[in-house]
């Protein structure tokens, strides 16, 4: 049932943020409800499809749906009994998201345009950099269950690889449809109507897994709705108060999640 | 006969021997039946027949390296092995490639066996016998020192088989230069089989001596893992891109077994057993995803006459199934749920964590580091997978051999498609195969795992026992099934069936590449349609580029241009070539190879002509003989 409202309030998590964003940048901007209306157009739409694409191109949003949605299921949820442990833990939610990313970013490439090459592979540049920071800031925090000094380092190299792999500012922009900037946005730039929708919901979704995860293993005390939302207006206020960076300075970025992941490892050795 | 077949070919059928072999048939039978095709109309009858010859006797010759019971024997079936993948190495010997990658393999194996015989001759010093079983006995009398030594050069002799970093440089030469089919049998299992050796001896023999076994292990590991998967991205050849894979794939197993050794010296049995396990799992693994991979790829050279990733696309359409096979290939190799290598890669993680929650707090962050190198090196293999799959498979066909290719004939698809189920079947079934295997690493390690509950009710995996983590593939690819399902389910009811137009890709405003070559202005008849065409298509080398920036420390890329003018003021033509520098050919190949030329040198100064001198020889030789004989 939580996950059932998670899965429901994801657009509207991405709502806030814009919102808490416009704020902050004196514009009055959309509702937060504007993500729901813009799935509910989309999906009523009729599609274009391009000749050069394959089944790949067809199936995937319905593959990248599935496996955020899945991996929602899988995020601990302290209290609750949930009977998707059996299935799978924390590590396997990672392994489900690349199952999405792998065909969006076959996806990019179906098409024959440049963009969507240029997309796929920044993406799985970014993310293959990001997949260390994730692992090894989980080890970190999972080494043992209380909260420690380590778990807000461990939190904070987490938080980085949250704005990579939401496509976040200073890693990626939503918000910007320029060919040279654009890395999520360009993979899905030939998809229309209810594909389109698949995509954007998903992309919702995966938002609130990442936050969730942040949010239960990383802080274990307080309640999730609260929790998430902190996370999004801090999410917000990192986007409107940095730029973003060139291609090859997140790699730096990434590089520095990777040491102070690292660092939260060393330092929750020590039992700290 | 009977002498020899008792005691030198006396064979063991321990569950370690019974693995390998599983292993062996595994990839084998779908390669032999796949060779039929393959190797029709491609050569004479009776090349066919030496083929056939060959194949049979690399299948044996595997089958009794990891059989024998008697170290002597083990040389000479090791031996028998090497030269029978040789000559099939070179099978295309018209090629000059071939002849070029048959020398360096035939070279580095024979480095490779002169390792591994030197340390069985220093056990045979200890043991007085080559029996397996007297070996182990001898070797528990054995000083820490000379143990040590022995494990060095069983890690260089067999890492130089199994490709670990900087040994692995014949490993891209001489695989792709393979037939496709004998190219998938020495990727998927003859690598493999020194992977046995090492534990046969290493772990089983001569027994583990101190905690630097492991860590040296996965430290090795560790950086062939890295290694291996930033060439692969670099590769556009898609069979040596395979290869590179392989040396990839060689240090993920070696991370389970290195745990595992690491973990035995630490007291921490069934941990052992279970990182143990994990690399096998991932070494069957392997061997199913990689024979695929590899005869998918040999499918995409029948039907196209190329191996250059960048002259291919467009190929879903007209080879379906071995799109088909070849993306399950690559979702398995990339660790994607539910496939097998999503299995074996989260039981690595799981005994990295293992480690990382009960070792010493050194060993922790050793643990930790080495699961974060492991996740690097998946998301780079992934994002390898993409490049593979994508540019050759996607998109438009970017020759005109990729746009009239077809479809390979009925053996090898079958060949393929029984792989590529392999695959499903050892993701879905992990929990009792994981069962299997933990008797197996419980027998190596001679730790008793009846205890060790790794699985609950067949169906789900739980390394901590009931109370941790679980995993269970087949309820995972069920709730994606039943996801996908719904979905589709609920957006039909509520919108109704898709309604599709099919349109052009948005060109981004590009001319096509003829109209450039004419000034730049299409002609009338071509504007505002077919804009787009192959030469505007992402590339695999654009698709690597920011992997080839990142990793410049290491790859060291340069490039060459060239301009042709026709004259001062105009360009004609502009020549760009890339290439990055092979760090471990240039800096430690190339000298040692010119030390070689060197020493060859000085000595030939021995080699007068003069029969005198060579009587002298002979003379000095016998004193020194005799002198040394009533020393010792």
């Amino acid at each position: 049932m939580e996950y059932l409202m998670l899965i429901l309030s994801a657009p509207l998590v991405s709502g806030v943020i814009r919102k808490i964003k416009n704020d902050l940048r004196m514009r009055r901007g959309p509702g937060v409800f504007q993500p729901y209306y813009d799935l509910a157009k989309l999906f009523a739409k009729d599609e274009v499809v391009s000749e050069n694409a394959s089944w790949v191109f067809t199936i995937t949003p319905f593959v990248v749906l599935a496996s955020c949605v899945l991996a929602l299921l899988f995020v601990p949820m302290p209290g609750a009994a949930n009977p998707f442990v059996y299935i799978g833990d924390l590590l396997a939610i990672i392994f489900l998201l690349a199952l999405g990313r792998f065909f969006l970013a076959l996806a990019g490439l179906d098409t024959g345009s440049a963009f969507g090459g240029m997309g796929s592979s920044r993406e799985m540049f970014i993310s293959s950099l990001v997949e260390p920071v994730i692992f090894i800031s989980i080890f970190a925090v999972c080494a043992s269950p209380s909260f420690r000094f380590s778990s807000v380092v461990a939190g904070i190299a987490l938080v980085l690889a949250v704005i990579a792999e939401t496509s976040r500012i200073p890693v990626d922009n939503q918000e910007t449809h320029l060919e040279l900037t654009m890395i999520h946005e360009a993979m899905v730039l030939e998809y229309s109507g209810r594909s389109l929708a698949l995509l954007e919901l998903a992309a919702h979704i995966k938002q609130v897994v990442f936050f969730s995860i942040l949010a239960n293993c990383v802080f274990p005390v307080g309640i999730l709705p609260v929790k998430i939302l902190i996370i999004a207006a801090m999410i917000a206020l990192v986007e409107v108060s940095v730029a973003k960076m060139r291609l090859f300075r997140a790699v730096d970025f990434l590089s520095f999640a990777i040491v102070l992941s690292v660092a939260a490892l060393v330092i929750s050795a020590v039992g700290l | 006969m009977g002498y020899l077949i008792n005691n030198i070919f006396r064979s063991s059928f321990d569950p370690l021997s019974v693995f390998f072999l599983a292993v062996i048939a595994v990839v084998s039978l779908p390669s032999a039946v796949y060779s039929v095709g393959y190797m029709k109309g491609r050569y004479s009858s009776g090349k066919i027949t030496l083929g056939w010859a060959l194949l049979i006797l690399f299948a044996a010759s595997m089958a009794l390296v990891v059989t024998v019971k008697n170290a002597f024997s083990f040389i000479i079936v090791w031996e028998l092995m090497s030269l029978v993948s040789y000559f099939l190495v070179i099978f295309d010997h018209e090629h000059e490639r071939s002849i070029q990658a048959g020398t360096i393999y035939i070279v580095m194996t024979h480095i490779g066996t002169a390792f591994i015989i030197t340390a069985i001759l220093i056990i045979f010093g200890h043991a007085h016998s080559f029996d397996f079983a007297a070996m182990k006995n001898a070797c528990l009398f054995m000083p820490s020192g000379t143990k040590n030594l022995v494990f060095v050069l069983f890690l260089a002799g067999f890492g130089t088989k199994a490709g670990i970093v900087p040994l692995h440089v014949w490993l891209p030469y001489a695989h792709p230069q393979a037939p496709s089919h004998i190219s998938s049998i020495m990727s998927g299992v003859m690598i493999k089989t020194a992977i046995y050796a090492l534990i046969r001896f290493a772990v089983m023999i001569v027994g583990v001596e101190s905690t630097w076994w492991g860590e040296a292990l996965l430290v090795v590991a560790a950086v062939s893992c890295l290694v291996g998967v930033i060439y692969a991205l670099m590769e556009h050849d898609i069979k040596k891109l395979l290869a590179y894979h392989s040396v990839e794939n060689i240090g993920i197993i070696l991370l389970g077994v290195g745990a595992s050794v690491l973990f035995i010296k630490l007291s921490m049995p069934l941990a052992a057993a279970f990182a143990m396990a994990a690399g096998l799992y991932h070494l069957i693994n392997h061997a199913i995803f990689k024979a695929l991979l590899f005869l998918c790829a040999g499918s995409v050279y029948s039907a196209t006459g190329k191996r250059d990733m960048e002259k291919m696309g467009g190929l879903i359409k007209v080879m379906p199934w071995t799109a088909a096979t070849f993306l399950v290939g690559s979702m398995a190799i990339s660790a994607l749920p539910p496939l097998n290598g999503f299995v074996s890669e989260w039981l690595t993680f799981q005994a990295f964590f293992m480690g990382v929650v009960s070792a010493p707090a050194g060993i922790k962050i050793f643990m930790g580091i080495l699961a974060g190198v492991l996740a690097l090196t998946s998301g780079l293999a992934a994002a390898c997978f993409v490049k593979a799959f994508g540019i050759t498979f996607l998109a438009m066909p970017r020759s005109q051999n990729a746009a009239c290719a077809k479809e390979s004939p009925f053996s090898m698809k079958l060949a393929m498609v029984f792989l590529a189920m392999l695959t499903v079947v050892f993701g879905l079934a992990a929990p009792l195969i994981l069962k299997y295997l933990v008797r197996v690493s419980g027998s190596v390690l001679s730790v008793d795992t009846s205890a060790a509950g790794f699985t609950l009710n067949n169906l789900i995996i739980a390394p901590r026992g009931s109370g941790g983590i679980y995993l269970s593939p087949s309820l995972l690819a069920l709730g994606l099934i039943v996801i996908i399902g719904m979905t589709v389910l609920a957006v039909y009811a509520v919108w109704g069936r898709r309604r599709l137009t099919t349109g052009k890709t948005w060109d981004c405003g590009y001319y096509p590449a003829i109209c450039l070559d004419q000034g730049g202005i299409p002609p009338v008849s071509d504007r505002g349609r077919d804009k787009l065409d192959p030469r505007t298509e992402y590339t695999a080398t654009a698709f690597s580029k920011p992997f080839r920036i990142a990793f410049d420390f290491f790859l060291l890329p340069y490039r060459k241009t060239e301009k042709i003018r026709e004259s001062f003021y105009h360009v004609k033509s502009f020549k760009y070539e890339l290439y990055t520098t092979p760090v471990f050919k240039e800096y430690i190949y190339q000298p040692l190879l010119r030390a070689v030329f060197k020493i060859s040198d000085s000595l030939k100064r021995a080699q007068s002509g003069s029969i005198h001198l060579y009587i002298a020889y002979i003379f000095i030789t016998m004193l020194a003989l005799i002198i040394f004989m009533s020393r010792f």
